[in-house]
């Protein structure tokens, strides 16, 4: 439940927010490095720029970031995972030496040389993160089919004379959707914070775009003489990441058919 | 003599234990054979390799050897595609009712799906054939928006039935359909397969380790040790008669409804546990915990023959034209 309020919050926050703040890119001469106030309600940043306005805008590129990168995890993955675990013997073995290979590397590693191959750019964060997320989305994918495609009822199915697009379509992975959402919404916090790290590298979003990396790494220079700059980004971070693994925590005590039947 | 509904010769299933290099001999040359509307029992312990001769029959899982014939076609090699039109045929109905249905389909969706997928029926007529099928397991018309979760097992087991004779099959595999139910709800379930298979006169191969189960059902049962058959023929006579002493031990090992009988029956409890069929003993398998055994029977493996009945073959050097052992009367 906290789960889905703070992630419906920062969803409202990315949406709604930047119609309400000022242009995150509009600068105020007189007024760089100004501590909270009345104009500039979380103060300014050392071009002058509107700390709330970017905030609220990088929520938009930071979820946007997780969010797709997921998304497009998923789209690859669970059909790399689904076909690899019901083609047990002939596909199997291929494929989880290779998400072996990558699962190797630690995520965050994978995702900063991938993005250091790619460039910099929203785009290529994207694709870097979902790349570095395939692997356990293939994996848990292929977990489940192991498992699924072992019931009865797709004995039935096959008895019947069901092809395998459809054993593996009606019959295997709808019984593995509800592990698959609970898997994508506990990603997302992971690749929220990947993007941070690789905007905060200088490997992500550049800036004058704001995602919640780009303006911690800003702030970093300026921690002494303006630690609210740094204080927000953390916390919508923090708040967001903690967020998505709630919402992943309630869903699974909802989805999981072994604790709702 | 017609051609068997279903024939079954020679069937051998291996599964390879990996990393050792042993197989398990779970189905080790079986032969059987069920005719037109006719219902073969297929009795033995847990681990005797019956399931898998199930689930060859419908190639769920791939025979190591032997040939499994459908109506006379032989189906042991037929391409999975080849297969689906005979599909129509043979059904199974499952043990476990609670991992039988798809759990996000609808009970009507389960049974209309054979339907479907044969091309039987469609529109309109689908949904006759559904209620008149769900009618005859005894289901309600109700029952057909219900998810599996929401019935009892019983009622889940009758939609597998529902599902498994829709097509009218000629042969439906039955693998321990009420063990995995409450007693009182066993009887019930048991009897409408009987009625069933007298209104839709299906052969049928019955799966059980339920002997009550196979006498009130069966026509014909094989008794199964280790992977093999070690006697067969009409229930009546082996019931009346069991000459293997294995037969003999299980039959006595059921209990008697009649207390005053059952005060006065022998028990024969067998020693030890069954071998492990990665390896299987010499001989003949069941000499471990034969209390008659003699030294024959541990190197030499009897043939399953009918050596006094023509129709009941024994698998046991000890029965002979003039003599048939008898554990049950020794102490």
């Amino acid at each position: 439940m906290v789960g889905l309020v703070l992630v419906a919050g920062f969803l409202v926050l990315a949406i709604v927010g930047p119609l309400l703040t000022a242009d995150p890119a509009a600068q105020d001469y007189t007024a760089p490095l100004a501590p909270p106030s009345g104009a500039h309600l979380l103060g300014t940043d050392d071009l002058g720029r509107d700390a709330l306005a970017r905030v609220a805008y990088g929520a938009r590129v930071s979820l946007e970031a997780g969010v797709l990168s997921v998304l497009l995890a998923m789209v690859v993955g669970v059909p790399i995972g689904l076909v690899a675990g019901y083609y047990r013997r002939l596909l199997d073995p291929v494929v989880m030496r290779l998400v072996d290979v990558v699962l190797a590397f630690p995520f965050l590693i994978f995702a900063v040389g991938m993005a250091a191959i790619l460039g910099p750019s929203l785009r290529n964060v994207i694709i870097a993160l979902s790349v570095s997320l395939l692997p356990g989305i293939v994996r848990v994918t292929r977990g489940e089919v192991l498992v699924l495609r072992e019931l009865d009822y797709v004995a039935a199915a096959v008895a019947d004379g069901a092809g395998d697009g459809r054993i593996m379509f009606r019959y295997v992975l709808p019984g593995a959707t509800s592990t698959l959402i609970v898997q994508a919404t506990v990603g997302i916090p992971t690749a929220i914070i990947g993007e941070a790290t690789l905007s905060f590298l200088g490997l992500g979003v550049q800036p004058p775009t704001p995602s919640w990396g780009v303006v911690l790494t800003a702030a970093q220079q300026f921690l002494d003489q303006a630690p609210w700059l740094a204080i927000w980004p953390g916390v919508m971070i923090a708040l967001s990441t903690l967020g998505f693994n709630l919402l992943g925590d309630g869903l699974r005590d909802v989805l999981d058919p072994r604790s709702s039947r | 003599m017609t051609t068997p509904v279903l024939e079954v010769k020679d069937l051998v299933k291996h599964y390879h234990v990996r990393g050792r290099g042993q197989a398990v001999r779970a189905v080790d040359g079986v032969s059987l054979s069920i005719g037109q509307g006719e219902v073969l029992g297929l009795v033995g312990e847990s681990g005797s390799g019956k399931s898998t001769i199930g689930k060859c029959v419908l190639r769920l899982t791939e025979p190591t050897a032997g040939s499994v014939h459908l109506s006379g076609r032989d189906i042991t090699h037929l391409s999975r595609r080849a297969l689906r039109p005979l599909r129509r045929d043979v059904h199974m109905v499952f043990q476990d009712p609670y991992s039988s249905l798809n759990p996000r389909f609808t009970v009507g969706q389960i049974v209309a799906e054979p339907l479907r997928r044969h091309g039987v029926a469609r529109g309109a007529q689908v949904d006759e054939r559904v209620r008149e099928m769900l009618e005859r397991v005894g289901l309600g018309a109700e029952m057909r928006g219900r998810r599996p979760h929401e019935l009892s097992g019983g009622q889940r087991q009758r939609v597998g039935l529902a599902r498994a004779l829709v097509l009218e099959p000629k042969l439906v595999v039955a693998d321990e359909p009420v063990s995995a139910l409450d007693v009182s709800v066993q009887a019930s379930v048991l009897n409408l397969v009987a009625d069933l298979q007298r209104d839709m006169g299906f052969s049928c191969l019955f799966i059980t380790h339920d002997l009550s189960v196979v006498e009130f059902l069966a026509d014909r049962i094989a008794v199964m040790y280790l992977g093999q058959i070690v006697e067969t023929g009409p229930t009546k006579k082996i019931f009346a008669e069991p000459q293997h002493p294995y037969t003999q031990a299980l039959l006595s090992a059921a209990p008697e409804p009649d207390p005053a009988r059952q005060r006065e029956r022998r028990r024969v409890v067998l020693a030890g546990e069954v071998p492990s069929p990665l390896d299987p003993p010499s001989g003949c398998r069941f000499h471990t915990r034969c209390p008659v055994a003699v030294d024959t029977c541990r190197t030499e493996e009897p043939a399953l023959i009918g050596v006094r009945d023509e129709e009941r073959p024994v698998a046991c050097h000890l029965v002979t034209a003039t003599e048939v052992p008898d554990i049950t009367g020794r102490d």
